[in-house]
């Protein structure tokens, strides 16, 4: 593609995009504001963000179809900051946490320059969940007191909710008062909230939910002001507060505080939520990318500091990628960075045109909107996927978010992390698997027959996720990528995750991830995230939870009509005949498909003994035939690794087909039956397929490529190769 | 190309010795190279009849056995020997950790391997029973002493009538010069990849062309990753029966805290390993 056309496709581009950028500013104005409003900043800093977070991160960031500005993930940590750091003194507090907002932004940019952007890699996933969950657990205690019309509610997060029961009765008895009447609204809002995405009505849905709250209070007002004698019942005080001239008055950050410990965690808590909010939402819109693209993260990151130091000049909140809108954005058709640009175009016209009639909304529609955000963010459904994962993952995730409640967020994710660490040594009963190898490179990628190949040693967990994923990102995402995790003791729930994801993305851009070697493991739960312990070798598991690849291969057992089991009693007793397995020894054979005679099955075997002892596990063909075969081993030429228990005969060549003498190695004892068996239509197949180890003794054969285990695609090709071979051996 | 002329072992009266000895006595009359063995201790009779009971029952030397009772401090021993005698290859065995199936390199093997004047091999699945060895995987590092181990390597194998070798090229991710971020630079990578590793491919094979290694099956792979622990975890998967690495350089204080190279090597043997000095 030339840049011209490109140019082309941006500008033809461009109409579907001021569209998406016009719905999205719907959202955003709502949200801006009442973000700002919980967060205890004046309501036009969350307008403030979005509008510098659009146009810039529009024109330097990294991604596409992203759309920035202030998010909810920073509310809890911009309110504490803002009352420590205030003393009291509400809007002193906001100056100096636009300060610590600016400072936070420049650590930003560093951290985008150092390619750090990915911080979330470094947290369990279940970690940041529960920090997530108590993050819309605070949103949701303070800002149903405002819903309620209770301006006036204070204390702690716990404070708060035990609040809530008594802050209802004060609500139902307050009746006729203003508040009252502001809490009707908010309780109506809230209703919106909820049902407006079972309201399956175009036009309905044309507006989306913050909007129609936002239009129907404005209304409320426009039909006192005009229609009616009475008083529009609810007070000022109880409305949102605009300054008179927006262009004029931004409020300029206060370095005052800056050596002050209270400043610095404000500054790190605001650095590491921006940063996981972006990361995560980044990565989440790129899975709705209908383009497929790959984002620049590190770029995007430097954009949003970039973004977050010029809205705190202004006296804006944090600029982070915040997901709810992105997805609007997708929704409606934005395809490029321009409807970000143009969700703040539109900002700031509303702002602009509309100041006034803004004005008029009541704060608790606003909080009610928060309200339904911070629930969704804590709510029941997030703790029970959770729990499915596995019982680990839920104290990981309930511990983070109980020490984040009634801590602080620092302290929370802190001890997250510990107790995540702490988990994994419990389960493996062993601290030396982790300290001994925590900091050795453990991931080996290398490309081999076009596949990357990839293996994992040791152990692989978040704490040395970065590694792998170094390498994965490495692969582009319409190859074949195979990531094998045999050599591994251990895997946990935040690595199963990502590999989950990664599969995803190869899926979407047309590539083939896969992941083997975890098919003895034990797992926690059901769950295809729930990490896996690879058990001691000699084990069985007689019955277990199937990983990706038993489901897989299960289900192209169904689509090969072979029967499928993952666990077998039997033992294949013919596999001992093979010349292969005079010098190895079979532990166990599991994961078997069969059909008519045949089994494809992976099999762990044993060389060597005592300490010499070295344990292989490998996919293997095996066909059981009707008539009595020459016994023979048939190779590529030049790999000479199987062939050593025929040593003595010679490579038998067959001078009808010098091209396959040239390409094969056959060897046996019998070299006339063996000639005899190779007929033209054997060699013509054999010739134009690819080369297999195969081996046969009188009653069976006995195929295999690589000594370790197949991926599900080259088990359906090692399928296909062997029932063709079958059909063949038995017609002649 | 190195000619081994004389090998010395270590005897330690454990119970590896017997496959030690077995597998040093093999060695030694495939490169029909003279045997030393070094036991640092007292000589007692009943470690010699221990010991002449076991070289009866071995393979017969093409040259006699000589060895060597010498006491002190085993690491200064074994070193003194080894340069006096003008010794080609020292062979050691290798421990196995408690109950998994990995193997590591004892202190004194350790310091013996820092400081030896000559090529060592590390042992560790000595068997009693001859072994076969199929494939070989060497280091193709770029560096002045590659050569001299490749050249060496190929002389084992003929030796060891071994057919499969691979020449491993480690490339280290910072030659790469392409940060990866979005599709675009990834394109980049990929494509400066390959440069790279042709470039490393015809690097190997113009050291190979000097070098008759016929009817041997060479093959190149190139890897990008840590140096020294790429090889090591690679000749594990392809489970090789020799790995082939350059002697390291020199090894200060830094090198054992943050291990490289070699040294990743020492901490987990992968297989047999050959250090070409």
């Amino acid at each position: 593609m030339n840049k011209k056309n490109t140019f082309k496709t941006f500008l033809s581009e461009i109409p579907q995009n001021l569209f998406s950028g016009f719905v999205v500013s719907l959202i955003a104005l709502p949200l801006g504001l009442g973000l700002a409003l919980a967060s205890g900043a004046p309501p036009i800093s969350g307008i403030i963000a979005a509008i510098v977070g659009g146009l810039v991160v529009s024109l330097i960031g990294g991604s596409n179809v992203t759309i920035t500005g202030p998010g909810n993930g920073l509310v809890v940590v911009i309110l504490s900051a803002i009352t420590i750091l205030g003393n009291g003194d509400m809007y002193q507090g906001y100056l100096f946490t636009l300060a610590a907002i600016v400072i936070s932004g420049i650590l930003l940019i560093i951290l985008g320059f150092l390619r750090m952007g990915a911080l979330g890699d470094f947290f369990p996933s279940s970690a940041i969940q529960g920090m997530l969950a108590a993050i819309g657990i605070g949103i949701f205690a303070k800002q149903i007191h405002v819903m309620f019309g209770n301006l006036d509610a204070k204390g702690s997060i716990i404070e708060l909710l035990m609040q809530v029961p008594k802050g209802i009765f004060n609500f139902i008895n307050s009746a006729g008062t203003s508040s009252f009447y502001a809490g009707l609204i908010g309780i109506i809002s809230l209703l919106i909230m909820i049902f407006y995405s079972k309201i399956r009505n175009r036009y309905f849905q044309l507006i989306p939910a913050p909007m129609w709250i936002v239009v129907l209070s404005v209304g409320l007002y426009y039909y006192f002001d005009l229609f009616t004698t009475a008083k529009y019942p609810i007070d000022n005080s109880l409305l949102i507060n605009l300054p008179n001239d927006v262009l004029a008055n931004f409020a300029f950050p206060d370095f005052g505080k800056v050596y002050q410990s209270e400043f610095i965690s404000a500054v790190i808590s605001i650095t590491l939520i921006a940063s996981i909010e972006s990361l995560l939402s980044i990565k989440a819109v790129d899975k709705l990318d209908p383009l497929k693209r790959r984002s620049n993260v590190n770029k995007d990151i430097r954009a949003l500091g970039l973004a977050t130091v010029i809205s705190g000049f202004l006296g804006g909140l944090n600029v982070v990628t915040v997901i709810a809108r992105s997805s609007v954005n997708v929704n409606n058709k934005g395809s490029n960075k321009s409807s970000n640009f143009f969700h703040a175009l539109f900002l700031v016209a509303f702002i602009l045109l509309f100041a006034t009639e803004l004005r008029k909304i009541p704060l608790a529609a606003l909080a009610a909107i928060l309200v339904f955000t911070g629930y969704k963010l804590a709510s029941p459904e997030n703790i029970k996927k959770v729990f499915s994962i596995g019982s680990e993952q839920l104290i990981i995730f309930t511990v983070t978010l109980l020490i984040t409640i009634a801590t602080s967020l620092i302290t929370g994710i802190l001890s997250g992390i510990i107790i995540t660490f702490a988990i994994h040594i419990i389960i493996n009963k062993s601290v030396l698997l982790f300290m001994k190898n925590i900091l050795k490179p453990n991931v080996l990628m290398f490309t081999e027959d076009g596949k990357y190949y990839v293996s994992v040693k040791n152990f692989s967990s978040f704490l040395n996720f970065t590694k792998l994923k170094s390498k994965l990102d490495q692969i582009p995402e319409t190859e074949e990528a195979i990531v094998d995790f045999s050599l591994c003791d251990f895997v946990d729930h935040s690595v199963m995750e990502n590999m989950n994801n990664y599969s995803e993305t190869f899926e979407r851009k047309g590539g083939h991830f896969e992941v083997i070697g975890l098919d003895d493991s034990k797992s926690g739960s059901e769950h295809p995230f729930a990490l896996r312990k690879i058990l001691p070798k000699q084990k069985v598991p007689k019955e277990g939870v199937l990983t990706k690849r038993q489901k897989s291969i299960q289900k192209i057992s169904e689509e090969m009509q072979y029967s499928y089991d993952a666990f077998p009693d039997v033992v294949i007793e013919e596999l001992a005949g093979f010349g292969y397995f005079k010098t190895r020894k079979i532990d166990k054979v599991s994961n078997v498909l069969s059909k008519n005679n045949c089994t494809i099955f992976d099999v762990q075997f044993s060389e060597g003994e005592m300490i010499a002892k070295q344990v292989i596990k490998a996919t293997m063909y095996h066909i059981l035939t009707t008539k009595k075969l020459p016994k023979f081993t048939l190779d590529q030429e030049g790999v000479f690794e199987y062939i050593l228990h025929f040593a003595g005969y010679k490579d038998i060549d067959i001078s009808a087909h010098p091209d396959f003498s040239k390409r094969f190695y056959l060897s046996g004892k019998n070299e006339e039956k063996i000639r005899a068996f190779f007929t033209d239509e054997l060699i013509l197949f054999l010739e134009s397929n690819k080369q297999y180890h195969i081996e046969a003794t009188n009653t069976g054969l006995l195929i295999l490529s690589n000594e370790r285990l197949a991926s599900v695609k080259e088990i359906k090709a090692l399928a296909y190769f062997g029932a063709s071979l079958q059909k063949i051996i038995e017609k002649c | 190309m190195q000619k081994i002329h004389k090998i010395l072992i270590g005897i330690a009266f454990s119970p590896n010795l017997k496959p030690n000895l077995f597998e040093a006595f093999r060695i030694a009359n495939l490169f029909n190279a003279e045997l030393i063995g070094v036991h640092v201790g007292e000589k007692t009779t009943k470690k010699e009849t221990d010991l002449n009971k076991i070289i009866s029952e071995a393979d017969t030397l093409n040259k006699p056995l000589k060895t060597i009772w010498q006491q002190g401090e085993p690491v200064a021993v074994i070193l003194e020997t080894a340069a006096l005698q003008n010794i080609d290859l020292l062979i050691l065995g290798a421990l196995q950790k408690e109950n998994l199936l990995k193997y590591y390199v004892g202190s004194i093997a350790r310091k013996i391997t820092r400081k030896a004047p000559c090529s060592i091999l590390l042992m560790i699945k000595p068997s009693v029973e001859k072994k076969q060895c199929n494939h070989i995987v060497v280091n193709g590092l770029k560096d002045d002493r590659t050569e001299e181990t490749i050249r060496t390597s190929i002389h084992f194998s003929k030796h060891l009538l071994c057919k499969k070798m691979t020449i491993v090229e480690e490339i280290n991710q910072s030659e790469l010069q392409v940060r990866i971020n979005d599709d675009k630079s990834l394109r980049k990578a990929t494509i400066a990849k390959e440069r790279l590793k042709n470039r490393e491919d015809q690097r190997v094979n113009t050291i190979l062309k000097d070098i008759s290694c016929a009817d041997i099956s060479i093959k190149t792979q190139s890897i990008f990753g840590t140096r020294g622990y790429s090889i090591g975890h690679y000749a594990k998967i392809k489970r090789a029966d020799l790995l082939v690495m350059n002697a390291p350089t020199k090894v200060n204080i830094l090198d054992r805290i943050f291990p490289h190279d070699i040294e990743y090597i020492l901490s987990e043997l992968p297989t047999d390993v050959l250090i070409v000095k």
